[in-house]
């Protein structure tokens, strides 16, 4: 029996331990098909109401909200995918001057406290008498962004066979056609997991957002503000819409990873 | 996410050989220098903004450049409690995330090899929290933790709790929150070294007499040393400078602000930039010399 129960103890507890870290999703899941009035605390009868005019409730502010995140979200997931792949690209394959200093300081975004991040960027829009609105969102998301980018490829461009370019460049490839039909394709991957992290750690942002929005509200910012008096179900069926769509996009990509694993193994 | 930064620079192969190029430069240089405009110089313009003074005329929000360094004193005499708060929050919540998530990525990526797709399956679980708003997920731990809920009434009704007991705005919900909110900051490098494990070193162990909880202690927790590293510095990091756990609308109350709700309440309610900004160095300063000790004394330098 001590035994039985040994052997049992850690996969119980793996699995008390997920469940646990479900809770406020499904919470607010649930609380997404609540018949509530202005705030959405208590339990008041199951409707399909709230997802079917998500963007009819306070003149549609918490899509307009959604809808900024979004647009900040791809073009900051643009621009700080492109500069970071460069950077990645550079730090494996090149040798320069002034690496350990460009190692620290993609190093120091990632270490810094985003409410530093933050209140630095407002201090020098301040100084510099910029007004803040969407273009500092922007800006500031696309800075936080780069160092997570460039972790993310270069572990990618790390991994590429150089027999497979310098084979590309025995075929009288030029340089631009052996980057564009082999060295991107083979990164891909990378980028588009660095992409996908990207716009999943703007779209989510609160803190660095708060201090270089101004009046722009982003889909945090709205539930923030509106955690005072009251948070309306339609955001509870944003974040869940959101939820299901990163869990299919992450399943997807396991799943295909798993059969292209499996394919590969057959085909010895 | 930061979690991709950590656990993926240690599994690396062998870098091709690098050579010297001009077009290293026009790779490196217009990411290079959008971080030296929008990440160096806001850090320096938060420097020279914490040592301002009030401007002569004695507007609200009118500062101008001088040299001030009274200014690190009086916040400092003005928000101790906050700071200790904040670095002490932060260490509890990061000592009990790294107990929770500890044997879950053992389970994870030790006990669960056989089967792939179970280990890719709780994996996606571990990452979930992140695909929800950070910020309603922590509201829904206000509202199941409020003292009208039914966890806390039929708790109380248990009589697990005293009819007094009460968790909103206490320190302890802020803790809970700060927890919850980084397990998969701290999950997800323990299950990444864990899962390159060599599970050969625990048998040698075993082979050699040691008692199980002996071969853990010597030889798997060493060896998870670089995931416990990067799992600590992940949640310490964003938990001493959070401030949507310890906020007054979400788990907190007028006595568990943290350093970040003053640094928000300075700047952006009181106008009061010299303060925020020198709170905000102290902040960083603090952490960066915790953090530089922390890996020199565990040994993990390789890891940044």
């Amino acid at each position: 029996m001590k035994i039985s129960l040994g052997k049992w103890l850690l996969p119980l507890y793996s699995l008390l331990a997920l469940i646990f870290l479900m809770v406020p999703i499904v919470y607010t899941f649930v609380f997404s098909f609540n018949d509530s009035l202005k705030s959405n605390i208590t339990w008041r009868g199951f409707t399909f109401d709230k997802w079917l005019n998500v963007c009819q409730v306070q003149n549609g502010a918490v899509c307009e909200a959604f809808g900024n995140s979004i647009l900040i979200g791809v073009v900051a997931t643009v621009v700080a995918t492109t500069l970071g792949t460069m950077i990645a690209i550079a730090l494996v394959r090149y040798r320069f001057r002034f690496r350990a200093e460009t190692s620290l300081l993609l190093f120091l975004p990632m270490a810094t406290p985003e409410v530093v991040l933050g209140a630095g960027l407002a201090a020098q829009f301040l100084s510099l008498g910029v007004p803040k609105d969407m273009s500092t969102i922007i800006l500031a998301h696309t800075m936080f962004c780069i160092s997570f980018v460039v972790v993310t490829v270069k572990a990618r461009v790390a991994g590429l066979d150089p027999a497979l370019e310098e084979a590309g460049r025995d075929l009288y490839g030029s340089a631009a056609q052996v980057f564009a039909r082999i060295t991107f394709p083979l990164l891909l991957p990378g980028i588009l997991a660095a992409a996908l992290l990207s716009f999943a750690l703007s779209f989510d942002d609160f803190i660095i957002t708060n201090f270089n929005s101004g009046a722009v509200t982003t889909f945090p910012k709205y539930i923030y503000v509106s955690a005072a008096r009251g948070i309306p179900a339609e955001a509870n069926v944003i974040a869940s819409a959101v939820f299901i769509f990163a869990l299919v996009i992450v399943v997807t990509a396991q799943v295909s990873r798993a059969a292209k694993e499996k394919r590969l193994a057959k085909q010895g | 996410m930061a979690f991709a930064a950590f656990s993926t620079s240690t599994s690396a192969p062998e870098p091709a050989p690098r050579r010297k190029s001009p077009i290293a430069l026009l790779l490196l240089l217009p990411g290079i220098l959008y971080l030296v405009l929008f990440f160096l110089a806001p850090l320096v313009s938060l420097l020279l903004t914490s040592f301002q003074a009030p401007s002569e005329f004695g507007d609200v929000g009118q500062y101008s450049y001088a040299f001030r360094w009274e200014n690190y004193v009086d916040v400092v005499a003005a928000y101790w409690p906050h700071i200790m708060r904040s670095f002490g929050y932060a260490l509890i919540a990061t000592v009990l995330a790294l107990v929770f998530s500890y044997p879950l990525a053992y389970f994870i990526g030790v006990k669960a090899r056989p089967w792939p797709l179970l280990q890719s399956l709780m994996l996606v679980l571990v990452i979930a929290p992140f695909f929800i708003s950070f910020l309603l997920r922590t509201l829904a731990w206000k509202q199941l933790l409020s003292d009208e809920s039914f966890v806390i009434t039929s708790l109380k009704a248990l009589s697990v709790l005293g009819p007094d007991a009460h968790f909103t705005g206490t320190p302890f919900a802020v803790i809970f929150g700060l927890t919850y909110n980084f397990i998969p900051f701290m999950t997800l490098p323990l299950y990444t070294t864990l899962e390159r494990l060599d599970l050969r070193y625990l048998e040698a162990g075993s082979d050699l007499y040691a008692r199980p909880f002996d071969v853990f202690r010597k030889i798997t927790i060493p060896l998870s040393m670089p995931g416990i590293v990067a799992g600590t510095l992940l949640t310490f990091i964003p938990a001493a400078g959070d401030y949507i756990n310890a906020s007054r609308d979400f788990l907190g109350g007028p006595d568990t602000q943290m350093i970040g709700n003053v640094i928000e309440a300075n700047f952006l309610v009181l106008q009061n930039y010299p303060a925020a900004a020198a709170l905000s160095i102290i902040l960083m300063s603090v952490i960066l010399v915790m953090v530089s000790v922390y890996v020199k004394r565990s040994g993990t330098e390789e890891l940044l």
